[in-house]
């Protein structure tokens, strides 16, 4: 704000966002998560249909920059090359829509392992997730909304901060808190050793061991890699893993379906497939919550009836966030279990799990050259319900939920999760500028940044923090 | 019986170093100024340390000489000692400092006061500050009952503010140094409406050179060669000039604590009466016995006070302890056994003002016209106050020639972060500027600020043309040079390759542009020079400046996006408001907005207890507020 040289003024609404830059493009989940069948994620901002082109790939091949306003395209939600969903999607040009700004809602299957990966994809493409009531104040911002509107929604996000802030005073007492705060602490000693050392040349400050703080910050580096890695597999925890049964036909899938919906009382929900004749069950396995899918059996057919299934089966195997693939172990592989196993193999961003039914009668499997494909195996006899326990713990493993302990705490929201992820990144920053031999104002930079990050959770400031302590933890002064 | 005395443009209260830069500002951009000291022999003075510049502090004192301050020229002219502290710890904590004659320091400045034209220099204790019609809005009122009248009033009074000091029991009314303190206009300033509170510093003694055993202490010398402060500083002629003066280091010991302890409770501080809040940053070696009672020692450094003086400053030892304490535990520290204490340590303890009751041009938001710098702003250190006394004194200047305010933000400046640091977040003790304060600090190095500076002091008027001549030379040298290396390769050889290796860095198989090169941190200017024939002649201070843009700029253009984006929300101006009537805020950011008073939305968000959902709601209130200009889609 130098008067003197001014600077070419910007209009914008985008300070609303204030830890970010640009005019920002934002997405979230507008319909409510785990219930109905369609989940509908809306994607608001100047480059909402870019980064909507960038995951939707339309039936008819044309881009969705090339659509007019208030029209639909169906397609596919790409996953990479791999198509994740079906999904409609609907685009509003600007001022036309209910932001004021360029809108794309995509509908697809509900369920909330879809639409939260939708979301992850958007994420990836440059969308930033929405504020809560952030298109609400878009649209008012744009106006999309009445003047005399404006005192709802600003106390409706008075509301919400208020809400935000109870939040985070009663998290303070919980298990996170405790270990975002050990890792602030560990940062904020860091820093502030800098800080002394840097501000106070001539008193006696030990020096800066650079390897030791190398290490130091390596290891909050890898806890927040933790946090964040048990993050995703606590969300894994609240919404349940999509989890798919294949396998060719009469190996058991069915009795193994049985098995897991029976042997819990506590069938959560069940959430009839919108467009497939696939019935997918919320089961509980031991703790954790699967979302699992019968599938027809896998097999070459030239039935038209059966191949539909079959087809709908490999898709929704290609969705699946944990496979579990059934044998006969009474029986040597075939063909279509040697297929199905090499499917299988593609499936690199999904677990799967080998399981080897009827172990009580005599065994003929190539278990050998299973275990070539698929490491995770679990021995079951889905008649007798033998091996239960062992595939629950298989299960809980490969999900990564194995190592969570809810007394620890967890990330719970994408604003943590961003602010973890934030820090994370500036660490990473910092130990480059360590490695690549920078001098340490460089490292600080980046420290004060993770910093901030995860001190704006709680509203500090990293600078202030840092002189506090600077002046509680060293004797200095002329 | 009162009489009319004179009137003026800009009148300055206090002639220390805030009062001494907005005087010779106002003066220079053509105001009729007066600056009234208490005392003519203490125009200038430093009372404690006799040094000038230090981490931060040294940015400052470049800044403002950038701008067309005072102080670095000053500076330079009496030093006797020059370091660049922090050398090795990275380009943006390097910072210089100089011990300086603190009599001629003091003489210099007066005399540069006495010659400026357009400006009175005048001994008066303000006793009265009051306000009146017309042209002239304020008046000033002496012990001696005449009646200046102003146009703007910049306060700076330092410690004389209600000025007390401590030694133990003993206590008085005192400004610095012996001197008597303005007593009576506090008392004004807060029938006037201003809020204040109570500060408190300290000194050391100082000692007799010749009592002290120097010969067993460590001496720190000086840097050869110096780099001065100021811009119009001939460093060749500086360095030939004369020999720099050593400082020493000492240590106490348990003996120094065992009778510190001992008799802690006659500490007026530990006390209890003495009701002002000292400088965390700036602990008597009392507070800092009782704060980190597992350290073994603490460090202290015996500083030359003149070249025509024997007295020593203790830096480290500043105490309120009584006298006799003081003797039993300076003689405990090596090389002090002896030591004649020439002037004891005292604490002072003073009025200032709540900074948050200005805006960031250092006006009061309450009353037009009346400014305030220095320690009377809760800010500590010669250097912070030079540098509010310059703002204050452009800005006073500015307001009397119908001009706007010269605001510096936090991105412009150390001097930017000290006032916004002040009149956004308030102090709750004296402010000392430190690194770590700017966010900013790869972008704000003290090697940038005649680049980043210099253009807006020669806009305000402050910079000559001759220097100003200078500046834009220097600026197209550096270009070129920047521009040289991006197109000078140097060719792969044995000679080249092995000097690589022995810096530890990677060997090159093909051609390797300069530029390339000396982006690796491992390398500089002087390892190249035998590749690099073509060199021009360029100054040492110039070649690291382009070293340190290569080598960092990765960092320097993420912290310039960062800036970009700061600036974005002060852009975003906020009227008077009152923040009470503006649903969806809660209760606490209210207050505090309402305290501060934020000129634009940036500010509103640097105020601890204004939430990002505050700053949304302000958002959306400035928008449905702004009538027919609905903000519209970007184009």
């Amino acid at each position: 704000m130098l008067p003197l040289q001014p600077e070419k003024q910007e209009q914008g609404w985008e300070e609303v966002h204030l830890q970010k830059a640009g005019r920002q493009t934002i997405a979230a989940i507008s319909t409510p998560q785990g219930v109905g069948g369609i989940g509908v994620i809306r994607i608001s901002g100047p480059e909402a249909i870019a980064v909507a082109d960038k995951i939707f790939l339309s039936a008819s091949g044309a881009p969705l920059c090339q659509k007019k306003g208030y029209t639909a395209a169906y397609g596919h939600v790409m996953d990479g090359e791999a198509p994740l969903d079906e999904a409609v999607a609907l685009v509003f040009r600007a001022p036309h829509s209910y932001t004021g700004e360029d809108v794309v809602e995509l509908s697809c299957h509900g369920g909330v392992y879809i639409t939260r990966r939708v979301l992850q994809l958007l994420y990836q493409q440059g969308a930033v997730p929405a504020q809560p009531g952030e298109f609400t104040q878009r649209a008012f911002l744009n106006g999309k909304m009445d003047l005399t509107q404006a005192e709802a929604v600003m106390d409706l996000i008075g509301a919400k901060g208020r809400q935000a802030a109870k939040a985070a005073m009663a998290g303070k007492e919980g298990a996170l808190q405790r270990r975002m705060h050990a890792i602030e602490e560990v940062l904020l000693d860091a820093a502030a050793h800098l800080a002394a050392w840097a501000d106070y040349p001539e008193e006696d400050i030990g020096q800066v061991d650079t390897q030791e703080l190398a290490a130091r910050l390596n290891e909050q580096a890898d806890a927040l890699e933790q946090l964040l890695g048990q993050y995703s597999a606590g969300r894994a925890l609240q919404d349940g893993i999509a989890t798919v049964i294949v396998g060719r036909p009469n190996v058991g899938k069915s009795t193994l379906m049985n098995l897991l919906a029976g042997c819990e009382r506590s069938i959560v929900t069940d959430i009839p497939g919108t467009t497939r004749d696939v019935v997918e069950d919320t089961v509980l396995v031991g703790d954790i919550p699967l979302r699992l899918a019968d599938t027809a059996g896998l097999r070459d057919t030239t039935d038209p009836v059966e191949s539909i299934g079959v087809n709908r089966a490999k898709s929704k195997l290609e969705t699946a966030a944990l496979i579990l693939a059934v044998f006969d172990a009474s029986q040597p592989l075939n063909e279509d279990d040697r297929q199905l196993l090499r499917s299988l193999r593609q499936q690199t961003e999904s677990a799967v799990i080998a399981i080897i039914n009827k172990t009580d009668l005599p065994a003929r499997l190539e278990v050998e050259e299973i275990a070539q494909w698929i490491p995770n195996q679990v021995f079951l006899s889905a008649g007798s319900g033998e091996g239960l326990e062992s595939l629950q713990n298989e299960i809980a493993r490969v999900a990564g939920v194995e190592r969570l302990d809810p007394q620890q705490g967890m990330l719970a929201t994408e604003r943590q999760c961003a602010a973890a992820g934030e820090a994370l990144s500036c660490l990473r920053e910092a130990l480059g500028a360590l490695w690549d031999g920078m001098t340490l104002d460089a490292v600080t930079v980046s420290l004060d940044g993770a910093l901030q990050a995860l001190l704006e959770l709680t509203g500090q400031r990293a600078s202030e923090a840092v002189v506090q302590q600077v002046f509680s933890h060293f004797c200095v002064g002329k | 019986m009162e009489y009319y005395a004179g009137e003026y443009d800009v009148a300055v209260i206090g002639a220390g170093h805030a009062g001494i830069e907005a005087a010779l500002a106002a003066a220079r951009l053509g105001c009729r100024t007066a600056v009234f000291t208490i005392n003519m022999d203490a125009v200038g003075n430093c009372p404690c340390n006799p040094s000038i510049g230090g981490t931060a502090k040294g940015h400052l004192v470049c800044e403002i000489d950038a701008l067309g301050g005072e102080m670095g020229r000053t500076a330079d002219e009496c030093m006797l000692q020059m370091r660049m502290l922090n050398r090795g710890k990275g380009p943006a904590v390097h910072s210089l400092r100089a011990q300086i004659d603190r009599r001629q320091y003091s003489m210099v400045m007066k005399h540069k006061l006495e010659l400026q034209p357009g400006l009175d220099l005048r001994q008066a204790e303000i006793v009265q500050l009051r306000r009146a019609q017309g042209e002239y809005p304020w008046q000033l009122v002496t012990r001696m009952e005449g009646v200046f009248s102003a146009k703007t009033v910049i306060l700076a009074t330092g410690t004389y503010l209600g000025g007390r000091i401590y030694v133990g029991d003993v206590s008085y009314e005192s400004g610095p140094d012996g001197i008597f303190p303005a007593a009576f206009l506090g008392q004004s300033l807060k029938e006037l409406g201003l809020r204040l509170r109570r500060f408190k510093t300290g000194t050391p003694a100082r000692v007799l050179r010749s009592s002290i055993h120097l010969e067993n202490l460590e001496p720190q010398p000086g840097d050869t060669p110096i780099i001065p402060f100021s811009a119009d500083t001939d460093a060749a002629a500086l360095n030939n000039r004369l020999q720099q003066a050593d400082c020493y280091i000492s240590w106490t010991n348990d003996e120094t604590k065992r009778i510190i302890l001992e008799n802690i409770h006659r500490s007026p501080l530990y006390g209890g009466k003495i009701e002002g809040i000292g400088p965390r940053y700036c602990p008597s070696i009392e507070d800092k016995i009782m704060r980190f009672p597992d350290k073994q020692r603490h460090q202290l450094f015996v500083e030359p006070c003149g070249r025509d003086t024997e007295e020593m400053y203790l830096q480290g030892m500043s105490s309120s302890l009584p006298e006799d304490v003081q003797l039993a535990f300076y003689h405990t520290i090596p090389g002090l056994e002896d030591a004649l204490i020439m002037r004891p340590a005292y604490a002072i303890e003073y009025d200032c003002v709540d900074p948050l009751q200005m805006d960031a041009s250092l006006e009061f938001m309450d009353f037009p016209g009346l400014y305030g710098a220095g320690q009377f702003n809760g800010s500590s250190g010669y250097e912070e106050a030079a540098a509010q006394g310059l703002v204050a004194g452009i800005n006073a200047a500015r307001r009397v020639q119908g001009k706007p305010p010269v605001l510096l933000d936090r991105a412009s400046s150390y001097i930017g972060t000290l006032i916004d640091d002040l009149v956004t977040k308030g102090v709750s003790d004296p402010y000392r500027m430190m690194t770590s304060r700017s966010e900013y600090r790869l972008v704000l190095r003290q090697d940038n600020a005649a680049e980043r500076l210099t253009p807006l002091g020669r806009e305000i008027g402050l910079i000559s043309q001759e220097r100003w001549q200078r500046f834009c030379a220097r600026q197209e040298q550096k270009k070129a040079e920047l521009e040289r290396i991006k197109r000078v390769v140097i060719a792969p050889s044995e000679a080249l390759n092995r000097m690589l290796v022995s810096r530890e860095t990677s060997p090159v198989e093909t051609g390797v542009r300069l530029y390339d090169l000396l982006r690796r941190p491992q390398l500089g200017y002087a390892d190249l020079a035998d590749f690099d024939p073509e060199r021009p002649d360029l100054d040492a201070a110039l070649l690291e400046q382009v070293e340190i843009e290569l080598k960092y700029e990765g960092y320097i253009t993420r912290q310039q996006r960062q800036i970009a984006q700061m600036r974005r929300m002060e852009q975003k101006k906020l009227p008077a408001l009152d923040y009470t009537t503006i649903s969806g805020l809660r209760l606490e950011a209210q207050e505090k907005l309402n305290r501060v008073r934020p000129a634009n939305i940036g500010q509103a968000s640097r105020i601890s207890g204004v939430s990002p959902a505050d700053i949304s709601v302000l958002l959306i209130y400035l928008h449905a507020h702004s009538g027919a200009d609905a903000p519209q889609e970007e184009g």
